[in-house]
């Protein structure tokens, strides 16, 4: 039968977007999982999967046209029914996110990375600078030689482009897109505006915080970060992630989706991890099946998926997937966050600087290291006894480094 | 390698593991986490990549000493030749 593939959600509050490039040609067979287009959006580029088998039979949509999500791009001719609940889940429009089902499971990545439709090699490798470089000077970057790392285009190569004859005229160019974490004005700011807005409308939001001493955990790190080679060291926040994960399993009421008036529990924890952008904004791709990975492979998908958010190379499933968030702001050396919501999840986990302070360990006061942790959730699906026990579980798992 | 080389060696690798970062506005005297918001994170990704381009192995206590271009090379140099 022929299945319509539509433009699915691309994260809270994101309604439309552009085809940038397609990785299939009519003809082509897709699987699953398979990277099928690039997508710029407020949050930067984004590949987009397919969640189907079959054949491709039409690109309905072509690069450079902007879109609302739920859009049909293209027609795919699949073998049986199975496709029918991708039409559900994309035309879910307003950014209300995939269903964690509907995320592809970990084991595919190795897979989807090495597909023939979409290896990230035959990617177009441009720095995100020179991305809005060309757009500001309507250069085609498809048609430019990288003179950069690896063959990447960089400003210069834009620049110069610029400055030699257009190899063809082109027909209708399209409006160029607003261009992503522009900073002040941009279309992220628009993104975050509106999906923040709604959540301080929507959301009855209540804040608590515990101040945790660390000092053991931090010495583990350390300890641990000495002993391994240096692919395998650890960050603090990696520690933070897996905690927040099983909290999230063992106390229902902060990992799922509030819709339509009710909440459900997501049977998988996805935890988001806010990431700063150098341009200004952020966003918060989730490091998937969280409390299923062990430390190692946490942290390498969470090197990943940062290097990724900041290059813009999200994929949709990992910005629409999160199920609670994790903001750390210990960087920017602040003591503690009062985090907001992005529905439609329920909770977000807050975590200030780790530093040096003098606390009370029995009866003396000593310097221990401090860590403050915070929780925003939601007082339509918790109370906050709920929130302090949760609170709790995130730091008793954080004070038993070694059985993370 | 000399320290010019190893200067635009540096780079590259900045600007690997921080694709966002434009390697012609790198000025070398001034800390990567003043001049493009250097997190953690990026230091990690740093320490791997020089591991794995360069055969380093930078222990975490010195970090510090990977701060700004200048001190990289200033680091680096003795460890490589």
């Amino acid at each position: 039968m022929l299945s319509e593939f539509r433009l699915p959600a691309l994260g809270a509050d994101m309604d439309d977007g552009t085809i940038l490039e397609w990785h299939i040609v009519p003809g082509a067979s897709v699987k699953r999982g398979d990277v099928v287009a690039v997508v710029e959006t407020d949050k930067g580029a984004i590949d987009v999967e397919i969640f189907m088998d079959g054949i491709v039979r039409e690109i309905v949509v072509a690069p450079g046209t902007r879109i609302p999500v739920g859009t049909v791009v293209a027609l795919i001719e699949t073998e049986d029914a199975a496709a029918a609940p991708v039409a559900t889940l994309a035309g879910e429009s307003g950014g209300e996110g995939l269903t964690p089902a509907a995320a592809p499971a970990p084991a595919e990545e190795g897979r989807r990375e090495g597909g023939s439709t979409a290896a990230p090699s035959d990617r177009l490798k441009i720095s995100p600078a020179a991305r809005r470089r060309a757009r500001a000077l309507d250069v085609d970057v498809a048609a430019l030689h990288g003179t950069g790392p690896g063959g990447a285009i960089t400003v210069e190569d834009v620049e110069q482009a610029r400055a030699a004859p257009k190899p063809s005229p082109t027909p209708t160019p399209p409006p160029p897109p607003t261009p992503a974490g522009a900073g002040e004005g941009g279309g992220m700011r628009d993104a975050i505006a509106a999906a923040m807005s709604r959540s301080k409308r929507e959301i009855p939001h209540y804040y608590l915080s515990t101040t945790v001493d660390v000092t053991a955990t931090t010495e583990w790190l350390t300890a641990h970060n000495a002993a391994v080679p240096v692919t395998q060291r650890l960050l603090f926040a990696a520690l933070l992630v897996k905690s927040i994960a099983l909290a999230c399993r063992e106390l229902p009421g902060f990992s799922g989706f509030h819709r339509e008036g009710r909440y459900e529990d997501s049977p998988a924890v996805h935890v988001g991890v806010a990431v700063a952008l150098r341009g200004g904004g952020l966003v918060a791709p989730a490091i998937m099946d969280t409390a299923d990975k062990p430390l190692t492979t946490l942290m390498d998908d969470f090197r990943a998926l940062v290097t990724r958010a900041r290059a813009g190379r999200l994929r949709a499933s990992e910005l629409a997937a999160p199920t609670i968030i994790l903001t750390s702001l210990g960087e920017a050396s602040v003591d503690a966050v009062f985090p907001i919501i992005q529905p439609p999840q329920v909770a977000i986990v807050g975590a200030g600087a780790i530093a040096e302070r003098p606390w009370v360990v029995d009866g003396k006061v000593v310097p221990r290291q401090l860590l403050t942790l915070s929780l925003g959730a939601d007082h339509r699906v918790t109370d906050g006894r709920l929130g302090a026990q949760f609170l709790a579980r995130i730091a008793a798992r954080l004070l038993e480094p070694a059985s993370l | 390698m000399n320290r010019e080389e190893l200067a635009r060696r540096i780079l590259e690798l900045v600007t690997e593991i921080a694709p966002d970062v434009d390697a012609a506005t790198v000025i070398p005297g001034i800390d990567f986490r003043d001049q493009f918001d250097f997190d953690s994170m990026d230091t990690l990704n740093f320490a791997i990549a020089l591991h794995r381009e360069l055969g380093v192995d930078v222990p975490e206590a010195d970090y510090a000493k990977l701060a700004s271009l200048d001190k990289c090379v200033g680091y680096l140099s003795p460890r490589l030749n």
